[in-house]
């Protein structure tokens, strides 16, 4: 019987004892249900539990309390060889005795398969990860992006329910990074298969993700789609987390279905129409959260609501944007502007001290509870 | 390029040092072709072969030739038993402490237990301390136990438990353990256990990981651990001395029993085979470490 879930944490906790003594819950209560053939990502800095999380679906640590469910079955202590998931691990953890073909059987022979499945597994493995004719290397004769493939092929090709990577990219740089996040997602739509994805990129989680979950300290702060964490983040934490945001504190005046007025005091105006996704009442503090991009700024003398009067504290030019930092009655606001036009004329950026007006789009701000 | 590399104190440095080292190592080779049978000078090498002559106390031709000693050697019954001794005892005290070892080396990077830190320190304490302590301490050790077992079973006669063979390889391999544990232990410093949870991750049991991925990563260091252990088990003197007994002579007893009467080339000859296999060893393991590496 197929469940609806690849994977299910339940109430998972985790706890370590710190070199101090101390008791830590590395996981606290995390609750994931994990579709089939979803790209699924798990996004944080270190330290929140995202590899822990990761590391007990593989059966490598063993929940202190709660359930790890892979295909509906409960794994309790299940070891790491009787789990239909594999995994990739950050540093790869090819076997350096062994040549990439033998690295790759490896887990076939495990399987107790034949030779000849064996070979034309292998091989197509390789052939996906675009390493034919690399069979004979050891993994020392490969590049950091090579020995990658390798680890991807290595847990593919045992065709795993659910295929766990821990960073897998972490160690390639930039280019490289971004061309095997276009290769991984690509090979997981063909092949249909559940990938966990662990990272601290938000970008890569951003670009490769169904669903992300965002997590702190050992705890989900949101889970949802790309879109969704972006636009809608639940709280102060995911919208300062995941890009950036510019939070300005007011006071609920009035809420409808699903958008409020936001009295705010450094601007000493009424914001109304701000989008909302939690429950708030009248007279509750809050903070507003807008994204730098969408900001725009206008002429200082542009009379129109929403309109807000400021000054160029800083502009920063990085050839696709320009980043300007802004004065707006003491409170700091980023905007980021796009350099849609080719100009050379300093004359022609923002400067200090410049007057100008920052239109905040009410409909592009959202309001979150005050605390984070 | 360092300047003071080419300096002459450097270069004078170089050499003594080279013949401080193999000044000695050289001489004993050489003299194992002595034709002097009293050993105290050079006299150069038998030169010719044919059935044995002596003037005075040169030899001027031996059936051997210029290997004389090394067929004197080979005709002595005594240093085939001590041979056999030797190296019975160097295998099975190697193999042993070997495994021995590899194992605490493992279970020392592995698991923290509340002895831990006691275990690591004990490991220090045979290394460091005198040999002769130690010799003299197990000797005692196994006086007391083989008397208290001896009257406590009603063994007598040639049932009765003594020094030998046995209690010489016990010894080797208590001292041989302290060494094949740190050498394996700092190869597994580097040793990140990924490796091992990627075996798991791919269906293999604890057993078929340790056969097929650790102990593979970590057989440099093994060999180096064993390696250390046969060549300690094969010179020594002071802990063989004491817990040796009748029927049990190693080679370094027996050489030393020699000196006492007379130094012949046959112990040269004999040193000089002794070199010739330990050399070989180290030039195996060290091609076989490259190989891995």
């Amino acid at each position: 019987m197929q469940s609806e879930f690849a994977v299910e944490l339940r109430d998972v906790v985790k706890q370590f004892v710190t070199p101090e003594g101390n008791l830590l819950n590395a996981v606290d209560h995390v609750t994931m249900q994990i579709k089939n053939g979803e790209f699924f990502s798990m996004l944080g800095s270190s330290g929140c539990g995202k590899t822990t999380s990761l590391r007990m679906i593989a059966g490598f640590e063993w929940p202190t309390e709660g359930e790890v469910y892979i295909e509906g079955k409960p794994m309790g202590h299940t070891p790491p060889f009787q789990r239909k998931v594999n995994t990739v691990f950050q540093n790869y953890a090819l076997f350096q005795h062994m040549t990439v073909y033998q690295n790759v059987a490896f887990g076939l022979e495990m399987e107790g398969a034949d030779k000849n499945e064996i070979e034309k597994r292998v091989k197509r493995a390789l052939e996906m990860v675009q390493l034919t004719g690399m069979e004979r290397r050891k993994p020392r004769q490969l590049s950091g992006g090579q020995q990658q493939r390798v680890a991807v092929a290595r847990a593919l090709v045992k065709l795993p329910d659910v295929l766990l990577l821990d960073e897998p990219l972490g160690a390639l740089d930039l280019k490289l990074r971004k061309e095997m996040q276009l290769e991984l997602k690509a090979l997981q739509q063909e092949l249909g298969i559940t990938f966990i994805y662990v990272t601290h990129d938000q970008e890569e989680a951003l670009t490769m993700s169904d669903r992300i979950a965002v997590m702190s300290k050992g705890k989900v702060m949101q889970m949802g789609t790309p879109v969704e964490i972006y636009e809608r983040p639940a709280n102060r934490f995911v919208a300062d987390f995941i890009g950036e945001s510019n939070f300005l504190e007011g006071k609920i005046k009035s809420v409808s279905a699903d958008e409020a007025s936001v009295f705010v005091p450094a601007l000493n105006a009424e914001l109304s129409g701000v989008p909302m996704s939690k429950d708030f009442v009248n007279g509750e503090e809050v903070v507003i959260s807008i994204r730098p991009e969408k900001i725009r700024i206008v002429d200082a003398d542009a009379e129109k609501d929403g309109v807000f009067r400021a000054k160029v504290i800083n502009s920063i030019y990085i050839g696709s944007d320009t980043h300007v930092f802004l004065d707006c009655n003491g409170v700091r606001l980023k905007v980021m502007e796009q350099n849609h036009i080719s100009r050379l004329d300093p004359h022609s950026f923002y400067h200090k001290d410049q007057a100008v007006g920052v239109y905040l789009i009410p409909e592009n701000t959202l309001v979150l509870k005050k605390e984070a | 390029m360092n300047p003071y590399r080419r300096h002459p104190f450097i270069r004078v440095a170089t050499v003594l040092v080279y013949i401080f080292l193999y000044a000695p190592i050289v001489v004993l080779v050489l003299y194992s072709f002595n034709a002097s049978r009293t050993n105290v000078l050079f006299e150069g090498f038998i030169s010719s072969f044919g059935p044995l002559k002596t003037s005075g106390s040169l030899v001027t031709q031996s059936p051997c030739g210029p290997f004389h000693w090394f067929c004197e050697l080979s005709r002595n019954r005594e240093v085939g038993v001590a041979a056999r001794n030797t190296l019975t005892i160097a295998f099975i005290s190697t193999l042993t402490s070997t495994v021995i070892g590899t194992m605490a080396a493992l279970a020392l990077q592995r698991y923290n237990f509340r002895m831990k830190p006691f275990s690591q320190i004990s490991l220090y304490i045979p290394i460091v301390i005198p040999e002769i302590v130690m010799g003299i301490g197990i000797l005692t050790l196994f006086s007391q136990l083989f008397g208290v077992l001896n009257n406590a079973l009603g063994l007598a006669g040639d049932s009765r438990l003594s020094l030998g063979l046995g209690t010489v390889i016990v010894s080797h391999i208590a001292f041989s353990v302290p060494f094949v544990t740190l050498v394996v232990q700092a190869r597994l410093q580097g040793f990140d256990k990924s490796y091992e949870e990627a075996a798991m991750d791919l269906g293999a049991n604890e057993l078929v990981t340790f056969w097929r991925v650790t102990f593979p990563m970590i057989l440099p260091g093994v060999l180096s651990g064993a390696l250390l252990a046969f060549t300690l088990s094969l010179d020594d003197f002071v802990i063989t001395f004491f817990t040796t007994g009748p029927g049990a002579t190693t080679l370094p007893i027996y050489v030393y029993g020699l000196l006492r009467r007379i130094i012949t080339p046959q112990v040269n000859a004999l040193s000089t085979i002794w070199i010739a296999i330990v050399l070989t060893a180290v030039i195996l393991l060290q091609r076989l470490q490259n190989r891995e590496a």
